[in-house]
């Protein structure tokens, strides 16, 4: 019993503290977000993990979101060389070789409808959100990192001050308020956009109709909800 | 009734069993959160609360409120898509507090950033060799960030 009451005063410290105010008129059940990446857009500035860190606070070294530059060459399709220099923060080297092929890939939480992070964790403090987003309760996480190893994306890791999980959040504080998320609002050419699945205006029932759409590591069944326009198939 | 004799040592059980439910069932409602449950397995204030976080890139409508005239000139533009923060950086305290005033931009960063010509960029967005480029020259002064072709010498 004595042992309980220090949690017990915790707990009702934080019922006392309330919620804070909810957006209005945003209404969860109306929607259900995902992301399109277009490869063929992608220049691989580094805007996007720029604007991440600085809308999110994201301690550096720590990626909620980066870009890839993959180099595959005609004859080595099953290994290409893949290179990320600090998340490609700061743009990536001058390629000159023009063999083979090049492409970015910008890469992110996927916000799995099926997610294996929100599976294991053993005391509720992730969750996919009534819309669709991959969420981490912060003040509810123990800092055990399952999740961090559930992530077959590689998209979450430990807080290296606040010692919990943290991860992409689609920008909910935002795209519950109308507006785009950082990286979209950040990247220059359009390769990444904030689509609403549920809302039957959004330009992505076109594209996925008439595009090469593809999720990443589609055999694992998880719903990925992170479109990747002409993905190739040494992506992975 | 026959089966009751005896019976006392039972109901003191049972009246420890109903003591020890009730006991877990307060401590149980004050550990677990009011709003754990609401929506699934966790604390549904948990959703407000990352809600509620602040903004730092105000978005380009909140630019164009007040800039009209440079959100004009850019649609005429090749940069028609590219919102202001994507060159500007997060701007949502000026956004809300006109008077913070935001950083002065360098171009020679800014415009390699994207334009820096690299095999790995793709072959139909323009680029330069910037150290051949420009003979040294600033990006601004032939092009301006708004509406960068050369209106004067006719690039396209």
């Amino acid at each position: 019993m004595l042992i309980l009451l220090p949690a017990a005063v915790v707990a009702w410290e934080s019922v006392l503290a309330g919620t804070p105010e909810a957006s209005p008129n945003y209404k969860m059940t109306e929607h259900w977000w995902g992301m399109l990446i277009d490869i063929p857009k992608c220049i691989g500035c580094g805007n996007c993990v720029r604007a991440c860190q600085a809308e999110n606070n994201v301690p550096d070294g720590f990626f909620r979101t980066w870009v890839e530059r993959y180099h595959v060459s005609d004859w080595n399709l099953a290994n290409p060389e893949v290179i990320s220099p600090d998340g490609g923060k700061e743009g990536f080297p001058v390629a000159t070789e023009d063999a083979g092929k090049y492409f970015f890939v910008p890469k992110m939480c996927n916000h799995c409808a099926d997610s294996p992070c929100t599976q294991v964790c053993p005391v509720g403090a992730t969750f996919i959100s009534p819309d669709g987003v991959v969420l981490v309760d912060q003040k509810y996480c123990l800092g055990c990192a399952y999740c961090v190893q559930a992530c077959p994306y590689g998209c979450r890791y430990i807080h290296p001050q606040k010692k919990v999980a943290d991860k992409c959040t689609l920008c909910y504080h935002r795209i519950t308020k109308g507006l785009t998320t950082a990286c979209c609002e950040a990247c220059p050419t359009g390769a990444r956009q904030l689509v609403d699945l549920k809302n039957p205006k959004d330009p992505i029932h076109a594209f996925l109709k008439t595009h090469e759409v593809q999720v990443l590591k589609p055999q694992m069944a998880t719903g990925a909800k992170a479109f990747y326009n002409q993905l190739d198939g040494s992506v992975r | 009734m026959r089966i009751f004799r005896d019976a006392g040592h039972l109901f003191r059980y049972a009246g420890i069993f109903v003591i020890g439910t009730l006991a877990f069932l307060a401590i149980r409602g004050c550990l677990v959160p009011r709003t754990f449950g609401q929506y699934g397995h966790y604390r549904g204030a948990a959703i407000t609360e990352i809600a509620a976080k602040p903004i730092h890139y105000a978005g380009r409508e909140a630019c164009e409120t007040c800039h009209a005239e440079i959100a004009d000139k850019k649609k005429q533009g090749k940069h028609a898509s590219v919102g202001c923060e994507a060159c500007h950086g997060p701007l949502a305290n000026h956004a809300d507090d006109p008077s913070i005033q935001p950083a002065k931009l360098d171009t020679a960063v800014l415009c390699v950033r994207c334009h820096e010509a690299s095999a790995a960029r793709p072959k139909n967005f323009p680029q330069v060799a910037s150290a051949d480029h420009s003979n040294g020259l600033t990006c601004e002064t032939c092009h301006q960030p708004h509406s960068p072709a050369i209106e004067a010498g006719g690039v396209k």
